[in-house]
């Protein structure tokens, strides 16, 4: 019974903040609509027992992702008025392609429940014994191995292209060239003269 | 009792909002992105939905690639979108013709 009252709390409010999202005035409303959509959807998820990925939800969606939106959000000088022109004119076309992808998936669960295909092997059956974590952790270190290092490598790449895409080389300004700094060597930069005693130094 | 429709037709309903999304909000980029998210948030309540209920540990651990994919797709969409703001001076991409395809 609890059970089914959170689940209905929680997709009621996914929904509800996913709806907030796409129709808010302000960006920087919509970004806290969709932390709230993805905090409930965390906690769907923690309903069906999967506590890491919804730890995960929690922690790269609204700890890192979120708050990337929000620093692009406050950072542009947009003016949000004009932001909703033509939100009426797509309103059909939207709302039609919408209601009929929906409409698919169900009809496609619909033709599931009917008879649904029945799976002759699990990969990794989930154990009750083990820790979630601890069973993820295992099959990702080694079973998926490869992948998890595939996703790290998209990662980096995704780092080097967002700082390659948003660097920008400033004219006009003094900067130190570390190049230069780590090739100077003391006998370009020091002279050894032998003074006489008498004369002015040439500089 | 609950079962794994509910979780489908959750995820079903946040896919078509991310769709609708992207077709409402064509003056805002910032927004479209959003919307991407919440399609890849439908994905991933259907693949750990589906993990849970068929007894398989395997849709979890693609659930965190898919994780990870959309964590690089915001950084970089993002990224895109500072410089294009800062060629244009707006973000609309009903007016994204420079390349007249």
């Amino acid at each position: 019974m609890i059970q089914a009252v959170a689940f209905y709390l929680f997709a009621a409010i996914v929904v509800l903040s996913a709806a907030m999202v796409i129709t808010a005035r302000n960006p920087v409303h919509s970004v806290l609509w969709l932390i709230l959509a993805f905090f409930n959807a965390a906690g769907l998820m923690v309903l069906v027992g999967a506590e890491f990925i919804a730890m995960l939800l929690v922690i790269v969606y609204v700890g890192a992702v979120a708050v990337l939106f929000l620093f692009v959000v406050m950072m542009l000088d947009i003016d949000f008025a004009e932001l909703r022109a033509g939100f009426v004119k797509y309103l059909p076309i939207g709302v039609v392609l919408a209601v009929g992808l929906a409409a698919e998936i169900l009809i496609g669960v619909g033709a599931w429940s009917a008879g649904g295909i029945e799976l002759s092997t699990r990969i990794a059956p989930i154990d009750a014994a083990v820790p979630n974590i601890e069973a993820i952790g295992r099959l990702l270190y080694t079973r998926y191995l490869l992948v998890f290092e595939g996703a790290g490598l998209v990662l980096l790449v995704a780092m080097i292209g967002a700082i390659v895409l948003t660097h920008r080389e400033r004219t006009g300004v003094i900067k130190q060239n570390i190049a230069r700094q780590v090739a100077r060597r003391s006998k370009d930069a020091i002279r050894k003269v032998n003074q006489p005693v008498g004369q002015g130094v040439e500089l | 009792m609950i079962g794994l429709h509910h979780y489908l037709t959750v995820g079903a309903i946040l896919f078509a909002l991310g769709v609708m999304g992207i077709f409402l909000n064509r003056k805002n980029l910032i927004v479209i992105l959003m919307a991407i998210e919440l399609i890849l948030l439908a994905v991933n309540i259907n693949l750990v939905a589906f993990s849970a209920f068929l007894g398989d540990l395997v849709g979890q651990v693609f659930a965190m690639f898919v994780l990870t994919v959309a964590a690089g797709e915001a950084a970089i969409g993002l990224a895109i979108l500072v410089i294009y703001f800062r060629g244009r001076g707006n973000i609309a991409v009903d007016d994204a013709n420079r390349m007249k395809g």
